[in-house]
């Protein structure tokens, strides 16, 4: 009997050990002799720092040590490194370890303070003195692109950092013959990914052995591993980073370099003892990435049946105080907008924008909800032109199952073609069309109606580039007691890697999933990788697992063949034995095949290509992977309190082949949860002096289970071809279409109204001003 | 987030504990149950020289119905007012309000005296110990006195309370059973802050409002009692008039601030919004259910 465990919903490997307790999260890492540091950040948005002292600092009893950027090596004085350059990127500035003679956004790293604990660090800290002279501040993303009140960063003479067009066919030309050109400002504003766990760093120095090992909450510690080495001048092998349990990344958690993360090792080097950092949700709030803000002048040109004829969107990216990471998020964003749909003429433009305000760079979507939030706006505010049911305007628009591989004509974020793989866009419509009863919604909204309750059904289609390379790789090892452990190195922050990449071991081994350990993000144990982002762990690193697994799974009947005498095609894998088939009680366990790959005398015969049960492989797929899928919810909004409810929520989600359906929902659980969030929730309120209002859970409001509804989910399998297990990214699913849908939603609930909701987050204070202003028309 | 270095002293009884406040003065910060404390020190917004923690004083540990007066010593947690079946009973707009106070894991923390004395203008105690016109009991080494709540509010997050006084006990009537009693409020999400809270009561006889009390959380520095529109209640014979004369007053007279959650004019808006609707929940129950438990 073979046991199927890919597509299977087994429960987590690793929830027993998390459940309880046993996870080593970085704050778990306690060292013997280990010191605690403090930031001292900025208080101000853009101010020239005129003078520090740090004497007062020093001579509290407590401290070790007090680093400014004139005490840094010169290696760190420099601003810290460019990570994904682009041709259109003018102006790559990048974040300092220490700020040198001016900060550029609330909560900029200013001094670093080592001391005995937390409290005296903090204590040592409001003893630097440092005189600010405050510049005017950046905060507004149209003002700073007309380089007003202030640049951000002087020697370039723009707050520009970078302007970037992408064209398919000639919008102008389709504009010219359409019937119908519709034309609106979009804007969606900051958020940020709020994980668990914030940053933290704790970093060890051997100066016998000359090795450092780097605790650190980050979602790359490969590059990261690298990038200190570089840094600090030492060999990659003698640099150890292990990103251990991390709680939630989203995005964030992967920079290279927050300054912290180099600011901890050089202060244990210095010191000679280990140091930890554990960021406050205070300094999380304007330390660690925002993301979002972008302002869309959207166009839509259309005939009369609703066919699209282009779509042209000139935006603004507000990248904040710096931009290391580069175009990405803007530039999946304008790849995004196109979504399901055949848009012959495209013209996507934008300006990426100095801001004083926290360095954004991708957080869960990226760029996406916005692409997703723009062209679903304007098929609604199309079909509402042109008295067309919303469902169809979008049916007659779809890309049809036969034109894959499609391409939108674009280049994506990887810098490959913009060339979805497969997929099936208006199956998924229907599909959830089907499941909210959208045929009989006018009767259903009236029943409501005569109840004196305001309920709106919004639905919202999208696709997801994930699953991008360059590469990953897995190292797959059979140990003599049958145990199967598998190293890879993408780090994992919640995603169940530890369960979904054991089914792809153990479905070909034959082994229990719960006999397979993965270890994932420590360098030592697994040295070449890039990270988890772009929802590609699943894609790229299962893709590296099957590969070192299949491998493994062929040298094992190599092996066995020889001990059971027995040619290798009659032999199978199953229940942790490799046995003949036909003839179960010929058999040898898997263990025992270990063993004898790695004979203490003898021979191994050429064709074992070396000792013991172990592969290496790895995975480059030539380019992303495209997910897709359709939301619809029922919400029932209050107009007098401006407040929503969210009645149904029904997510229907192709992610080619599923490895975990439970793991999978829950993806799609917690990205729902956080576009909702993002859609009525949580806000980034930013002062004109560029002071961060809602820099607290009081004021930053996640939802909790109260307001997040019971989610359904519907699957649907269409495999990718571009892998050998089919999958596609499902990290951000969840999350991409809320705020379209959402918007949508609220528009059918008041439909007398004839509302334009034009921007994301809403909430209800805005809400309100929308009704308000909606009424005062009307009346 | 650590605090700054403070002194800590734990008394084990009343006397003690108001020898300390004598001592410190300004200096001295009470802790109860640590709910606003505990993170005002933290973010070092709050940096009293001595933390006086009343916990060990079992004497301030008492829940007790005495001669028409629902008496809640200074231990005592916001969650026993949902808990306990009595309060219902007695001053059930307490336990109306409480559910709306932060969440369970807070409300079994968090004291009932503790949210008051923090008179925190947005927060659901304070508008309900108005709205019933409670008394709270201040200790200190001159002596004890009885401050009425509309006049112990002062500002916010001030109160009239001395430096040298303790909060001892908070005093709340107990209704008639011809009252019914509502608190709503509009957060946008639940166990925040009120954008606007309502507390509202009426006294029914012959189908016609004899008597009324409405409050309000987060509509002014203060919690405020709006008694322009208690009159209104009372005076209008039809009760649906009654209720918009109640709802009007409140959007003509409250002048809530804006924030960044909502403006001046949102948040007058929903106080005549949950006016009316606060008013109907309290009638409907002061008509159906003479004052006693209700759903």
């Amino acid at each position: 009997m073979t046991t199927r465990w890919l597509g299977a919903p087994i429960k987590r490997n690793e929830d027993p050990r998390l459940l309880v307790g046993q996870g080593l999260f970085v704050d778990d890492v306690q060292l013997p002799g280990m010191l605690h540091a403090v930031v001292l950040r900025s208080p101000h948005a853009h101010a020239r720092i005129l003078r520090i002292d740090v004497r007062r600092a020093l001579e509290h009893p407590d401290v070790l040590l007090v680093l400014t950027h004139a005490d840094l090596p010169p290696s760190l004085r420099e601003p810290l490194p460019k990570l994904i350059p682009h041709p259109d990127l003018k102006h790559h500035k990048t974040q300092y370890t220490l700020a040198p003679d001016k900060v550029r956004h609330v909560g900029e790293p200013v001094a670093f303070v080592v001391a005995t604990s937390r409290y005296a660090a903090e204590d040592a800290a409001e003893l630097i003195e440092v005189d600010y002279e405050p510049l005017p501040a950046v905060v507004d993303l149209e003002d700073a692109a007309a380089g007003r009140p202030a640049l951000v960063h002087e020697d370039i003479g723009t707050n520009v950092a970078a302007h970037s067009v992408q064209r398919v066919g000639d919008y102008e030309a389709a504009r010219a013959r359409a019937d119908l050109v519709l034309a609106r400002r979009f804007v969606v504003d900051r958020g940020c990914a709020s994980p668990m766990e914030t940053r933290g760093v704790v970093a060890q120095w051997d100066p016998r052995a000359r090795q450092l090992t780097v605790w650190d909450s980050t979602q790359a510690p490969i590059p990261i591993r690298n990038g200190l080495a570089a840094l600090f001048g030492l060999a990659q092998k003698d640099v150890r980073v292990i990103a251990p349990d991390v709680g939630g990344g989203f995005g964030p958690k992967i920079m290279m370099f927050y300054p912290e993360e180099v600011l901890v090792p050089l202060a244990a080097m210095r010191l000679g003892r280990p140091v930890k950092w554990i960021e406050d949700r205070r300094e999380h709030f304007v330390a660690t990435n925002h993301e979002r803000t972008q302002i869309h002048h959207a166009e839509i040109a259309l005939d009369r049946e609703g066919h699209i004829l282009g779509v042209r969107t000139v935006f603004l990216h507000d990248a904040g105080a710096y931009i290391p990471y580069g175009l990405i998020v803007p530039i999946v964003a304008e790849c995004t907008l196109p979504g399901p749909y055949r848009i012959p003429n495209y013209h996507a433009e934008f300006r990426a924008v100095f801001t004083n305000k926290t360095i954004v760079s991708p957080y869960r979507g990226a760029g996406r909800p916005h692409g997703v939030f723009v062209m679903e706006r304007l098929l609604d505010l199309a079909a509402r032109e042109l008295g067309m049911d919303r469902a169809e305007i979008r049916r007659r628009n779809f890309i049809q199952p036969h034109e894959f591989p499609y391409d939108v004509g674009l280049i994506y974020q990887d810098n490959a073609p913009l060339v979805y793989d497969s997929g099936n866009y208006p199956a998924a419509l229907e599909r959830a069309l089907e499941a909210v009863d959208y045929p009989r919604w006018p009767e259903e909204k009236a029943r409501y109606r005569a109840q004196g309750r305001r309920v709106g059904l919004g639905f919202a289609c999208y696709v997801e580039g994930s699953g991008i390379g360059p590469y990953e790789g897995c190292r797959v090892t059979v140990e003599p007691s049958g145990k199967v452990y598998v190293a890879t190195g993408v780090g994992t922050q919640g995603q169940g890697h530890f369960t979904s990449l054991a089914q792809v071991v153990a479905e070909a081994l034959g082994v229990d999933v719960r006999d397979v350990h993965v270890v994932t993000g420590d360098t030592g144990a697994f040295g070449w990788g890039t990270g988890t982002f772009a929802s590609r762990a699943a894609v790229v690193a299962g893709s590296a697992v099957h590969l070192a697994a299949q491998a493994v799974r062929q040298k094992a009947l190599q092996v066995a063949a020889s001990l059971l005498e027995a040619s290798p095609e009659d032999l199978e894998l199953a229940d942790g034995q490799v046995r003949v088939r036909g003839a179960p009680s010929r058999s040898v366990s898997l263990g025992e095949v270990a063993r004898a790959a790695n004979p203490l005398r003898g021979v191994i015969p050429s064709e074992w290509e070396g000792p013991g049960l172990e592969a290496t492989r790895y995975f480059a797929p030539p380019r992303g992977t495209f997910s897709h899928g359709v939301h619809a919810a029922l919400v029932e909004v209050d107009p007098e309190t401006a407040t929503l409810r969210f009645l149904r929520y029904v997510v229907v989600h192709d992610c080619g082949t599923i490895l975990n359906p439970l793991i999978l929902d829950g993806q799609i659980h917690g990205g729902v949860a956080q576009g909702i969030g993002g859609s009525f929730f949580e806000r980034l309120v930013y002062d004109d002096s560029g002071q961060l209002l809602s820099g607290s859970f009081m004021d930053f409001h996640i939802p909790t289970a109260v307001e997040i509804p019971e989610i359904e989910v519907i699957h649907q399998e269409t495999p990718s071809p571009l892998n050998p297990i089919g999958a596609k990214g499902a990290g951000e699913g969840g999350v991409i279409p809320v705020p379209a849908l959402v918007a949508q939603a609220i528009e059918d609930a008041l439909d007398d109204l004839e509302l334009e909701i034009l921007r994301m987050p809403l909430h209800p204070d805005a809400l309100f001003e929308l009704i308000q202003k909606a009424t005062r028309r009307g009346s | 987030m650590k605090p700054p270095v403070f002194d800590y002293q734990d008394p084990a009884s009343v006397e003690e504990a108001v020898d300390v406040l004598a001592r410190h003065g300004a200096a001295a910060k009470v802790l109860a149950g640590g709910q606003s404390l505990v993170p005002l020190l933290n973010l070092r917004l709050a940096r009293p020289e001595v933390v006086v923690d009343i916990n060990r004083i079992d004497a301030l540990d008492y829940l007790t119905e005495e001669s028409g007066w629902l008496r809640v010593g200074a231990r005592v947690r916001q969650r026993r007012l949902e808990r306990e079946g009595d309060v219902r009973r007695t001053v059930p707009l307490l336990a109306e309000a409480v559910r709306f106070v932060g969440h369970p894991q807070i409300r079994n923390r968090g004291t009932v005296c503790g949210s008051l004395a923090h008179a925190d203008p947005a927060a659901e105690l304070p508008a309900a110990a108005v709205a019933v016109g409670a008394r709270l009991v201040a200790h200190s080494r001159s002596g004890i006195r009885e401050i009425p709540a509309e006049e112990f509010f002062t500002g916010p997050l001030t109160t009239a309370l001395r430096p040298d006084e303790l909060l001892v006990e908070a005093r709340f009537p107990c209704t008639g059973p011809d009252w019914g009693w509502a608190f709503l409020e509009v957060s946008n999400r639940h166990g925040d802050y009120a954008l606007c809270g309502v507390a509202a009561g009426v006294r029914a006889r012959d189908g016609r409002v004899q008597d009324a009390r409405l409050a309000y959380a987060g509509a002014g520095p203060v919690p405020v009692r709006l008694r322009q529109a208690e009159v209104a209640l009372v005076e209008h014979a039809d009760l649906e008039e009654g209720i918009r004369a109640a709802a009007a007053e409140a959007r003509r007279v409250l002048r809530p601030d804006g924030d960044l959650h909502a403006s001046s004019e949102f948040r007058r808006h929903l106080a005549a919004v949950l006016t009316a609707r606060a008013l109907r929940l309290a009638w409907s129950r002061a008509s159906t259910c003479s004052g006693g438990a209700h759903a």
